[in-house]
């Protein structure tokens, strides 16, 4: 018997042993080298030298690092609201019962797919103040009011709203998780609501919505824990780690890079990376307190 | 257990350490050492593509032929300041590598570059007395024009010596000079004469009041807005080696100037139009396309001129001055290089000094193509001024580019500047980027935006100071290994 489950021992970890390895050098290592790293003067040239908490106190006192963290919650308190609503209104639109309904989802969520590289060069075309689609089909529009379209980019107002519009495009993949949760809501309470007199806002509000809050509160997380690393777009859309124009888009994982890779000031970056931990993880047991008293659970 | 489940363990057994043997000897091929035959190999990354690649690739094929000990292998490697930096940490650098210019400084100071004037000096050694390290640097930078020699020094050291130099000057579109009834072989020579040009050569629409067509736009591409100080006749650090940009009149005055352009066309109606222009390498871009009349730009652009807009009839002059007879006539300039450097912890460093030595030398007597060589097969197929003194008949008399005569000029000019070199330049120059475009937009006034950058990197020079003496604290009580 002890052989037997001796064995099974030895065969688990010879298929998890390789994952197991492979995490422990190139995450668990990495992030526990950060911490130790973010309490050294280390340039990752040189070896590190123990500076105690010199990097968190001078993060305090560092207005860049405020002006990053100020950008990333603006970016964040918006796009994910926005992105909440707007994805949860396009699940239930496609979760009627319509001819082509297959093809509507695979269009909305073609999007997700295209790589944050190709979608950002594309977006800056959109964006483009003079020649831009956007401001071509809002020029008609303003012009009786006697106002002019933004110029989006390059206007420091705008920039931080453009990259939210622009991040409403990947919608596709809350939109098929928000798909799945509608589909799980019991017909016969939506039947036994309709019974009883209730509208279909009413059903939506009172039946649905409370069914699928779990649903909510996990892409409310996974997105806020996103929004709060922002950088692909922004890195490509402002050309380059200074969050042009004028750092109205200098978000927070932006100024991390350019602090590491081109001041080379690593152990200043780890500090940053560590106090983003606790804050997207203090964010998260926010929402996980919110979720306890909101979110709808079948126990 | 039976005979065949003890035979599948063993292959089993087998195919794994098969595997891990495998993945050993792939990890051991990728790290090892690349010599083969009787030549030894030196890998070279380089940033560029393109054009600028060919060039570096024909003077590498040059050098490879030139000999038969070394084989310099060519690598065009994007990213390159990061890549290297990751690379060197990795303790695996390519043996050379080539850097822009503000890099050094930080690379340096880093210790993430091996000083070139170790190699100087030993190349001295049958002389008696062999001289000191500085001095032997200083006797091999006297071939360069003095301000390539005078970048390739970081704290006394040579850490890179220069490969794509360059320096920036007025173009203008000599057509739209006539259009506009300026006289299209007379540029602006003083900075009254280039904003009252601007504004003879700016269009615009007469419904809507939108600007069609600018006639100078500072920021048009901008590049150089950080060098406006050393311009205006400022400073971005005293004698003393302290920042001294908010102390400084003339670094706000060039700010105001700044200012000026936004005040003149509106702050709007500028976003709009400039949110129009291409990136610079395509034909959208605001000068190929007669957006804008006339630019600052650097050695390079008669090349992309050629490629975006054929047929421009265009002229090159140096920057206007901002005051007449500034700099007691001579003409001020940016220059700016690309270095090649040999990273710490590269495993063929002779070698690879061997042949920034050759890329470092000319044939002074060259009077055919065939017969150029090192730099100046460089410089000549990349279209731009040689860093070198002396040049050669063919290279001064045949060169492709028609203003060549013009930036060798502007790189001999007592006023030609650069950026200072300091550790911490990179953020230093993010810092002046930043307040000119806030003063540009609007958002702050010249005053406060070079205060705020004088408090704000006056504290990051202290702090980087003072970890440069913390390390070497370190590196002298922990030595490394040698």
């Amino acid at each position: 018997m002890i052989l037997h489950s001796r064995r099974r021992v030895f065969h688990g970890l010879a298929f998890t042993g390789l994952w197991v390895i492979g995490l422990g050098t190139f995450t668990a290592y990495p992030v526990l080298a950060s911490l130790y790293y973010s309490f050294c003067d280390y340039s990752i040239l040189q070896r590190p030298v123990w500076i105690g908490v010199e990097n968190y106190r001078q993060l305090l006192g560092d207005d860049v690092f405020w002006l990053s963290l100020r950008n990333t919650l603006f970016f964040t308190m918006l796009s994910v609201p926005v992105g909440c609503v707007l994805s949860l209104s396009l699940a239930v639109l496609l979760n009627c019962e319509v001819r082509g309904r297959a093809i509507f989802r695979t269009f909305f969520y073609l999007p997700s797919i295209v790589p944050a590289v190709a979608s950002s060069m594309l977006w800056l075309w959109i964006f483009n103040g003079e020649y831009g689609v956007l401001n071509q089909a809002l020029g008609p529009l303003l012009r009786p009011l006697g106002i002019s379209p933004p110029a989006w980019l390059g206007d420091p107002a705008w920039a931080k709203p453009a990259l939210v519009l622009m991040s409403l495009w990947g919608v596709g993949n809350s939109v098929i998780i928000y798909l799945a949760g509608l589909q799980d809501v019991p017909r016969e309470l939506l039947e036994s609501a309709e019974l009883d007199g209730a509208g279909p806002l009413r059903r939506f509000w009172h039946v649905t919505l409370p069914l699928i809050s779990p649903v909510i509160y996990f892409n409310v997380v996974m997105g806020m824990i996103g929004a709060m690393q922002v950088f692909t777009q922004a890195f490509i859309m402002s050309g380059g780690p200074d969050g042009n124009p004028a750092r109205s888009t200098l978000f927070y994982a932006l100024y991390l890079y350019s602090t590491a890779f081109y001041d080379l000031r690593m152990g200043y970056a780890s500090a940053m990376a560590w106090v983003l931990f606790i804050l997207i993880a203090g964010l998260t047991w926010v929402a996980g307190r919110v979720a306890a008293r909101r979110v709808h659970t079948s126990s | 257990m039976s005979e065949a489940g003890q035979s599948r363990r063993r292959r089993l057994v087998l195919t794994g350490a098969s595997l891990a043997l495998g993945l050993i000897a792939f990890a051991g091929g990728g790290c090892g050492d690349r010599s083969g035959g009787e030549r030894v190999r030196i890998t070279y990354w380089e940033k560029w593509t393109g054009a600028e690649s060919a060039a570096m690739q024909a003077v590498v094929d040059e050098f490879n032929a030139s000999q038969d000990r070394i084989t310099v292998d060519f690598v065009s490697v994007s990213q390159m300041d990061r890549k290297v930096i990751a690379a060197t940490a990795g303790g695996n650098p390519p043996d050379l590598a080539g850097i822009w210019l503000p890099y050094i400084a930080s690379f340096a100071d880093c210790g993430a570059l091996l000083p070139l004037d170790e190699f100087m000096r030993a190349d001295r050694a049958a002389e008696s007395p062999v001289p000191d390290v500085a001095q032997a640097g200083s006797d091999f930078l006297a071939r360069y024009v003095p301000v390539y020699a005078k970048m390739s020094l970081h704290r006394g050291r040579v850490y890179g010596l220069v490969t794509t130099p360059s320096t920036v000057a007025l173009h203008w579109n000599k057509t739209l000079f006539r259009e506009a009834g300026l006289d299209p072989e007379k540029p602006p020579r003083t900075l009254a004469e280039l904003d009252e040009f601007a504004r003879r050569l700016t269009r615009h629409d007469p419904v809507t009041g939108a600007i069609l067509q600018a006639g100078f736009l500072p920021q048009e591409p901008g590049w150089w807005l950080w060098a406006n100080p050393l311009w205006f006749g400022g400073s971005f650090m005293d004698e003393a080696g302290e920042i001294s940009v908010g102390r400084d009149k003339a670094n706000v005055a060039a700010l105001r100037w700044l200012r000026g352009y936004t005040d003149e066309y509106g702050s709007d109606s500028l976003q709009r139009f400039t949110s129009g222009f291409g990136t610079f390498g395509s034909p959208q871009s605001a000068f190929f396309n007669g957006k804008v009349a006339m630019v600052l730009q650097g050695v390079w652009m008669n090349n992309y001129i050629r490629q975006f807009s054929p047929g421009m009839d265009y002229g090159v002059a140096a920057w206007p001055s901002v005051r007449e007879g500034d700099g007691g006539g001579a003409p001020f300039t940016v220059a700016e290089a690309d270095m090649i450097v040999i990273p710490r912890g590269a495993r063929h460093p002779q070698e690879a000094w061997e042949f920034i030595r050759y890329l470092s030398s000319a044939n002074t007597g060259a009077n055919s193509r065939e017969k150029l060589r090192g730099m100046e097969t460089l410089c000549y197929l990349q279209e731009k001024n040689s860093p070198l003194r002396e040049w050669s008949p063919f290279f001064s008399g045949h060169h492709p580019h028609p203003y060549i005569a013009l930036f060798r000029a502007l790189a001999e000019s007592p006023r030609a500047q650069f950026n200072p070199s300091m550790g911490i330049w990179q953020e230093y120059m993010r810092e002046l980027n930043t307040a000119n475009e806030k003063v540009r937009l609007g958002a702050v006034d010249p005053e406060t935006a070079y205060a705020y950058v004088q408090r704000r990197v006056e504290a990051s020079w202290a702090r980087h100071r003072a970890s440069l003496a913390r390390q070497q604290a370190a590196a002298s009580e922990n030595p490394s290994p040698p």
